[in-house]
């Protein structure tokens, strides 16, 4: 007896763009019912592989098996209506239209073919949403209004407004809070016990145990693994199929002796800001890893681009040498040698459309020019030496930015400062979008810049990554530090429990 | 014969990383796909103009003519340029060259003779620029806004000063320079000054800091910020420079025309934008391109040129300029997507 074919086939699949082989040759088979997880590096193919899925690519060449029938998926409104919905990383909702408007949002019930029925709409807005566990989300709210995670809700109930088989989550807990992980995977739960199927992406190994059936893992464009039990797994194998190598997270050694009694390089005196965080005193030596662990909203990112003048304090100041800067201006700040490494990348700290030597120099022209005159020569040097002194791949300054990993453009942020010759760096969510592969390498780079004397200042959602980098925590809760140790003296456990309680159990 | 034979490099050109080539092959480089479309449109629209009306076309006179109706909006779209590739937008450039024009051809600026004339000109255009930047990079006000706010009361005032009159030029001086056989260095003056414009323009763009900041401005306002760029100095100085640009062609219009008028300068920011668009220059900002903006100009006044010498009618060649604009935008996005 021939076995049910599979929700899901794809077998062969290429697709390849100028320069690079995206995918090159993948199968996948994903069965009605099950969370299957899809695992790589960043650049190993899952974003073009997903996009395939939700037919906004043509690939090459391969075949498409959908319920046993050789389908094409010439556009996402093809997708769309055999029943595969894409939550994609980056939210695609539109911030000036409602909720409603959004989930309905070109299939309106209409009367008459087009007269919007906004009640209708409504009404079966507010059915998916307590469906999705947030029936306080308003469905006649604009969505621009609504903080990062419910708009993640809107975007699940705009997927499950259609008669959706086959969900595809990029990265679906990135921006969310524990308690709001518990529920996006207990909507996963009751969406694959009505039969339909997750494809599930995740940086973050633990959340695939807690809820996948199998795994396939991608590197360099291939399917190096497919269908492995999720449960079973070691996680040790996996990474290792991710990575080529057997790595889990590898930090590099601490000094023996930090750098402790200098003088300090950056101080913070009662820095804060109405509404986001109370008032903080933090001292960064040269030579010294600090990190700030607490959760979303607890205002680590806040706190560091305040520190960086981006914000306005609302009172306090940052002192670097001794000398306090303006408060609120950023180019202050450059100019006493602090540097940011922003949590969104591609939004605040890179120029796409530009090459890795422009990225790079961007911060540092007046020290390749004069009279305004640019020596290109001598940028493209200074780029080259800069990037690699931080091993950037690949080593040709010269390419887009944008055709660079994760990590690749992380480094290329870090190469911006070292270039400026900046003896600050405030590194936010350093790791975020960085394979783990690149991040023990990310690792390594940070401590050496640490040890030729930098002082670092660290934020990071990972606890693992703060406690295993810094040399000082400052574990922070609601905008409030709540405990400071060495590194050294904390653990996971302990770390987790401060950010949560907020109180030392001690 | 001291003919350099090189060699064989044909394949060498088309790789398209330049980042080992000296100097003059980053030059090259700059010779991208649409720059040499946009030469190839020029190049057909010659050889329409050669056969339709192969003498009057193809007389020196007429081609001088040609390129010194391109000279006043080509100066203009030079300014126009920077601002769109900082993610900008200047509505005000033909109200600022109609005011400027007015203002610099009154009775009493006329009594400073030339130097009088061509310094109102210019401090006219840069004050009116001054005030959209700082309405635009200190005001926090929206660029289409604000300049259209600039356009509408340059108007006005260019309206009031003149009261629809034309001012005649009585400065034989500048009169001089718009006579059909003055030449400066064998260059007609007004071309000469668009040259000078549009090379200054390319290499402040291309090879100065100011044009990076101007790139990275209009790429990523808010990455520019936190890399340490002073984002409303720059954009300050992205509307005095189009207020620049501007004054200095209304110069080039009192000359070409020994008149100021009102209503000069009239859609001249439908023009300079199209020929930017056109040209190359991303409308969202972060990439622009000075060649490709003067082809632009080129492509619209040969079209205009030649449409006369045919004696076909101003509404036929709105209709073409539209119709051009459309298909050069689908060209160039056909070619982005397939490189």
């Amino acid at each position: 007896m021939a076995p049910e074919p599979p929700l899901l086939s794809m077998s062969g699949i290429t697709k390849s763009f100028p320069g690079v082989r995206a995918l090159d040759g993948v199968d996948l088979d994903v069965q009605a019912g099950e969370v299957h997880c899809l695992l790589g590096q960043n650049g190993a193919g899952k974003s073009t592989l997903i996009k395939v899925l939700a037919g906004a690519h043509q690939p090459d060449t391969g075949r498409l098996r959908w319920r046993g029938e050789e389908v094409a998926l010439r556009s996402p409104i093809a997708a769309m209506r055999l029943g595969i919905a894409t939550i994609y990383q980056e939210l695609d909702l539109v911030e000036h239209l409602s909720v409603a408007e959004n989930v309905h949002l070109g299939h309106e019930p209409t009367t008459a073919g087009f007269v919007v029925r906004g009640k209708a709409a409504r009404q079966s807005t507010a059915a998916l949403l307590r469906r999705l566990g947030h029936p306080e989300i308003d469905p006649a709210r604009l969505v621009g209004e609504l903080p990062a995670a419910q708009q993640q809700i809107v975007s699940m109930a705009r997927a499950l407004s259609h008669d959706v088989r086959l969900i595809v989550m990029d990265e679906p807990s990135a921006a969310l809070d524990p308690d709001e992980v518990d529920n996006l995977f207990r909507i996963v739960g009751d969406l694959t016990a009505e039969g339909v199927a997750v494809v599930y992406i995740s940086h973050r190994l633990e959340e695939i145990r807690r809820i996948g059936d199998r795994v396939t893992v991608l590197k360099d464009g291939r399917a190096v693994a497919v269908g492995l039990p999720a449960k079973s797994t070691p996680t040790r194998e996996v990474v290792a199929l991710m990575t080529g190598r057997n790595v889990e997270y590898v930090f590099p050694e601490r000094p023996t002796a930090p750098a402790q009694q200098d003088t300090p390089l950056l101080e913070v005196q009662g820095l804060a800001r109405q509404g986001e965080f109370e008032p903080l005193d933090l001292v960064v030596h040269p030579g010294e890893i600090v990190g700030l662990a607490g959760l979303v909203g607890s205002g680590r990112s806040e706190i560091l681009e305040t520190v960086y003048g981006a914000r306005k304090p609302t009172s306090g100041q940052v002192v670097v040498d001794g000398k306090a800067l303006k408060p609120g201006s950023v180019r202050a700040a450059v100019r006493a040698g602090i540097g940011l490494a922003p949590e969104e990348r591609k939004a605040q700290a890179l120029l796409m459309l530009e090459s890795v030597t422009r990225n790079v120099s961007v911060s540092s022209m007046s020290r390749f020019s004069r009279a305004g005159w640019i020596d290109r020569r001598a940028e493209l040097g200074a780029a080259r030496a800069a990037t690699r002194e931080l091993s950037l791949r690949p080593d040709n300054p010269s390419v887009p930015i944008r055709t660079l990993s994760g990590g690749n453009q992380q480094k290329a942020v870090l190469a911006r400062w070292l270039l400026r010759g900046c003896r600050i760096l405030l590194l936010d969510e350093p790791t975020r979008g960085v394979d783990v592969g690149a991040r023990a390498e990310l690792y390594a780079v940070v401590r050496r810049l640490a040890d030729e004397g930098l002082g670092v200042l660290l934020v990071s959602s990972e606890v693992p990554e703060v406690l295993g980098l810094a040399d000082r925590v400052l574990v922070l809760r609601e905008g409030r530090v709540v405990h400071r140790a060495p590194a050294r003296e904390l653990d996971e456990h302990r770390v987790l429990d401060l950010v949560m309680e907020g109180s030392p159990a001690s | 014969m001291t003919q350099h034979v090189s060699p064989p490099r044909g394949s060498a050109d088309k790789v398209p990383s330049v980042s080992e080539s000296p100097a003059w092959r980053g030059v090259f480089a700059h010779a991208d796909v649409r720059t040499l479309s946009l030469l190839g449109v020029l190049a057909v629209l010659v050889l329409i103009g050669g056969i339709t009306k192969p003498d009057e076309f193809l007389d020196t006179r007429n081609l001088q003519l040609v390129l010194t109706q391109a000279s006043v909006i080509g100066v203009v779209t030079v300014g126009m340029t920077f601002v769109i590739t900082s993610g900008g937008i200047d509505l005000s450039v033909g109200a600022i060259v109609a005011l400027a024009s007015v203002w610099a051809t009154t009775v009493a600026t006329q009594e400073y003779g030339f130097a009088g004339i061509l310094f109102t000109a210019v401090i006219v255009g840069v004050g009116c620029g001054l005030v959209n930047g700082l309405l635009i990079a200190y005001g926090a006000m929206v660029p289409f806004i604000a300049t259209l706010a600039m356009l509408a009361s340059a108007r006005g005032l260019a309206l009031q000063i003149t009261d629809g009159s034309t001012q005649v030029v009585t400065v034989n001086s500048v009169l001089d320079l718009g006579e059909r056989d003055a030449y400066v260095l064998g260059i007609p003056p007004l071309v000469l000054v668009f040259a000078v414009v549009t090379i200054i323009g390319w290499l402040v763009l291309n090879r100065t800091t100011f044009g990076r900041r101007t790139v990275a401005v209009g790429g990523n306002a808010e990455a520019a910020r936190l890399a340490g760029i002073d984002v409303r100095r720059q954009r300050l100085y992205l509307y005095l420079l189009s207020g620049l640009c501007c004054g200095i062609a209304a110069f080039l219009l009192i000359i070409l025309s020994g008149s100021g008028q009102n209503t000069n300068g009239n859609l001249y920011e439908l023009d300079a934008i199209a020929a930017a668009i056109i040209g190359g220059t991303l409308l969202s900002g972060g990439r622009g391109t000075i060649t490709g903006s003067v082809l632009g100009v080129l492509i619209f006044t040969t079209i205009t040129n030649i449409f006369a010498l045919n004696n076909l009618q101003s509404d036929v060649q709105q209709i073409a300029k539209g119709a051009i604009i459309v298909a050069a935008v689908l060209v160039q996005r056909r070619t982005a997507s397939t490189t």
